[in-house]
């Protein structure tokens, strides 16, 4: 075990730096949240920068246009621009870390050709079609449909919770093309440009007050077949298999954003008085704050421990469940800590210096941690995966 | 960067774990109850194995291992149960020729030491420094222990013994390292005895486990492992980076703990340091909790039991309650994280 970095990742390391320091400054204000044409351009112009310095798809291979780096390297990469506080990935989301993954390991060259540059330079916006309103956890019983007639699927149903669906070119769209097989068996996997006729997109707003989802309604939207990605009724296995180009590394931004709210909590606390006193005077306070970089170091240490199995092995060890499992919890309490300080000033958003970029502003923090252990499959569905995939418990059914 | 463990340190971890299976199974370690935790016969064997010199350097005659390694071997001493002065006699090692060594720090009133009954000698922990108290110029009053592989004795006032060294803080920060370890291990041992009952006992016609409330039970004990296990980990590597394998670091390391004037407030010491003495109360913290936790959580999936003397769910329970409360709280810990945040 050697948790220092080599020489190559130094420098690595200090070439982004260096590159950070210039950039960052030339970027401007960030747009303000509800300003979704504002949020596109902001989003998709940093995307071109990397781009343009050669840091688009950091984990992608080069022969995609990818810059190839090892696991560790994309550990650094995440840090240093969280550290920097440079924007972080956005409405981006989707194409860097799913769909275009899953367009590597999957499509025609065709459909790479047509796609994968352009989520590399930020001119396509994807969102993930997935959940349905009767197929979130079970997500395999979807039942939007498709049926084919000649060269297009015409595709009739229901998606919901889309993130930014409002704002997206395409989707990678889920749908239901043999509804007689078993229901893993019978889905496929499909590239829907939003803008067809029978699309239409209503956004949900969220317990935040914003919206940053939608519902998407389909009605006999006709997609060409040549958009299929893989087999007719083998999508389940396409979908699933972006999980092999995960690399432990999905949260680092995450964590360490929260690290630097942590330090910022610390300097509120110290100059803060709550019930009449410092909050950094109420034991229990500087306590629990104690404990909170206890645990988020040893989170950063799970997962520079999953990075490295995942540059070892090419797949990153069990302990990526854990911290999902583990993070969302741990994040609520730190939140709920920040409203004992802030006392009747929580009910006020942004009523503290509050930077949006490293979520400083507590108040959304607070509501927004009510998602971590939902998204991405719940807390009671990551314990079933832990339960049964890593400790052979047996399966509910 | 390669936070993974290495073929050797592999070896090694299968390596001690063979061995405690072999030599330490669960009966054995029952049984050391009855001889004041210590067989000096396995005991040697440990020391023969190089257990208690991991850390001390080659030409001194020690196997030359990092603190990283020292956590990985006790990590399986703890997950195998087994008793004894481990820590004190791991640390005492290279500086007295004792072999069964027990560790204290020096309360204000009367002391309730370990292993009364085998120690050879004892090593107190001051602000002033480390002291070797032979065991014969200690005179115990029996006290019955909550934990029967912890046997304790009380001493009304400990003799100053001869000074082994002048200073504490490194010697505080590597024992509480080497208590993390044993009970990363006790968390380990116990969530793996939680799932093998959750496993095999039928309830309603299937196993316990397929229930979510037994099967999510487990999935928390483990996620609290893993994570203390990180920090463990990640604490060690700091250890060695900081200031290589070797034994107690100068007087520069700094630990507040109980009995030290230290202001907590105050996080002397240059940044590396700080590095280390947060990752060693962090790891602390997350290895104690996980030790309680899973030792609750496993009386718990085994119902009436998990009540009971036979299970084994009460020992991995009992020697963690009974390693936290040495070398600061963990509410002290919190706060000299705190300090640094
Ligand atoms: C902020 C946010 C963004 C999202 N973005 C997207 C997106 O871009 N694209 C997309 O496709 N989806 C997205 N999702 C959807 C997300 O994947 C689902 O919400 C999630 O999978 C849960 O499904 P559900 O909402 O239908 O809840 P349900 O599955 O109905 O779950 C309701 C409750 O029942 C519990 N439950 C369900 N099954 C079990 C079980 N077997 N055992 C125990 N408990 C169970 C759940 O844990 C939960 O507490 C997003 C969700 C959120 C909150």
């Amino acid at each position: 075990m050697d948790i220092r970095f080599t020489a190559e990742e130094a420098t690595f390391r200090d070439e982004l730096r260096a590159w950070l320091t210039d950039v960052l400054p030339t970027l401007g204000d960030p747009p303000d949240s509800n300003d979704w044409p504002a949020r596109r351009e902001w989003d998709m112009g940093w995307q071109r920068k990397l781009y343009d310095a050669g840091y688009a798809g950091i984990n992608w291979p080069s022969e995609f246009g990818g810059r190839g780096s090892t696991p560790t390297e994309h550990l650094i990469f995440l840090e240093e621009t969280t550290r920097m506080g440079a924007p972080y990935v956005g409405m981006n989301f989707v194409a860097q870390l799913h769909a275009g993954p899953t367009l590597i390991l999957e499509a025609t060259s065709e459909q790479q050709a047509r796609h994968l540059p352009a989520m590399l330079k930020g001119e396509e916006v994807w969102c993930q079609g997935f959940s349905e309103p009767n197929a979130g956890s079970d997500l395999a019983s979807l039942s939007t449909r498709a049926i084919r007639d000649g060269d297009h699927y015409v595709v009739t149903g229901q998606k919901i919770w889309t993130s930014f669906g409002h704002v997206a070119d395409y989707c990678e769209l889920l749908v239901r093309t043999d509804p007689d097989a078993p229901k893993h068996r019978g889905i496929t996997w499909l590239i829907c440009p939003m803008d067809l006729p029978g699309i239409e997109v209503r956004p949900i707003t969220t317990v935040a007050g914003s919206s940053e989802f939608c519902e998407v309604f389909f009605d006999e939207v006709r997609i060409p077949v040549e958009n299929r990605v893989g087999d007719e009724n083998d999508g389940w296995r396409v979908a699933m298999v972006t999980f092999s180009f995960e690399r432990g590394t999905a949260f680092i931004s995450e964590l360490l954003g929260t690290l630097n709210q942590l330090a910022d909590m610390a300097d509120i606390a110290r100059n803060t008085s709550c019930n009449g006193s410092l909050a950094w005077d109420d034991d229990e306070i500087r306590r629990e704050i104690g404990r909170l970089q206890a645990e988020y170091d040893a989170l950063w240490a799970l997962t520079k421990r999953v990075v490295s199995q995942a540059q070892r092995t090419g797949m990153p060890g069990p302990g990526g469940s854990v911290f999902k499992l583990y993070y969302a919890d741990v994040k609520k309490r730190m939140a709920d800590l920040a409203h004992r300080m802030l006392e009747r000033e929580a009910l006020v958003f942004g009523s503290e210096a509050g930077d949006e970029q490293t979520g400083g502003d507590m108040v959304a923090s607070r509501l927004y941690v009510l998602s971590l252990s939902i998204a991405a499959g719940t807390s009671e569905i990551q314990r079933n995966i832990i339960g049964e995939r890593i400790l052979g418990l047996p399966k509910e059914r | 960067m390669d936070f993974e463990l290495t073929d050797d340190q592999v070896a090694l971890s299968d390596g001690i774990r063979d061995l405690c299976q072999g030599r330490f199974d669960i009966d054995t370690v029952r049984g050391l109850a009855d001889c004041g935790g210590v067989d000096r016969r396995l005991w040697a064997e440990l020391a023969d194995t190089g257990v208690f010199s991991l850390v001390v350097p080659e030409e001194d005659g020690g196997v030359g291992l990092g603190w990283a390694e020292a956590g990985l071997v006790f990590e399986q001493l703890g997950r195998s149960l087994v008793p004894g002065p481990l820590v004190g006699t791991l640390l005492a090692s290279g500086w007295t020729d004792d072999a069964v060594v027990g560790l204290i720090e020096r309360p204000i009133g009367p002391a309730l030491v370990e292993y009364p009954d085998v120690i050879d000698a004892l090593l107190v922990v001051d602000k002033d420094g480390v002291w070797r108290v032979d065991a014969a110029d200690l005179s115990f009053e029996a006290a019955h222990s909550v934990d029967p592989l912890t046997p304790v004795g009380r001493v009304a006032v400990l003799p100053q013994g001869e000074a082994v060294v002048d200073y504490c803080y490194g010697w505080a920060n590597q024992a509480v390292f080497l208590y993390s370890a044993l009970q990363v291990g006790l968390a380990t041992g116990a969530r793996e005895l939680a799932v093998a009952y959750a496993q095999e006992r039928q309830q309603f016609g299937k196993p316990i486990g397929q229930f979510q409330a037994i099967k999510h039970k487990c999935a928390d004990m483990y996620s609290r492992e893993e994570v203390a296990r990180a920090a463990l980990y990640y604490a060690g590597c700091v250890m060695d980076a900081t200031h290589g394998p070797g034994l107690p670091a100068g007087p520069g390391d700094y630990l507040y703990f109980e009995g030290c004037t230290i202001d907590p407030g105050d996080a002397r010491g240059d940044r590396e340091h700080q590095v280390m003495v947060r990752a060693i109360s962090g790891a602390r913290i997350l290895a104690a909790e996980a030790a309680d936790h899973n030792g609750k959580d496993c009386v718990q999936v085994h119902g009436g039991m998990g009540f009971t003397w036979e299970i084994d769910a009460h020992l991995y329970l009992k020697r963690a309650w009974a390693l936290t409360p040495c070398f600061g709280s963990l509410d002290e810990h919190a706060e000299r994280i705190a300090a640094m945040v």
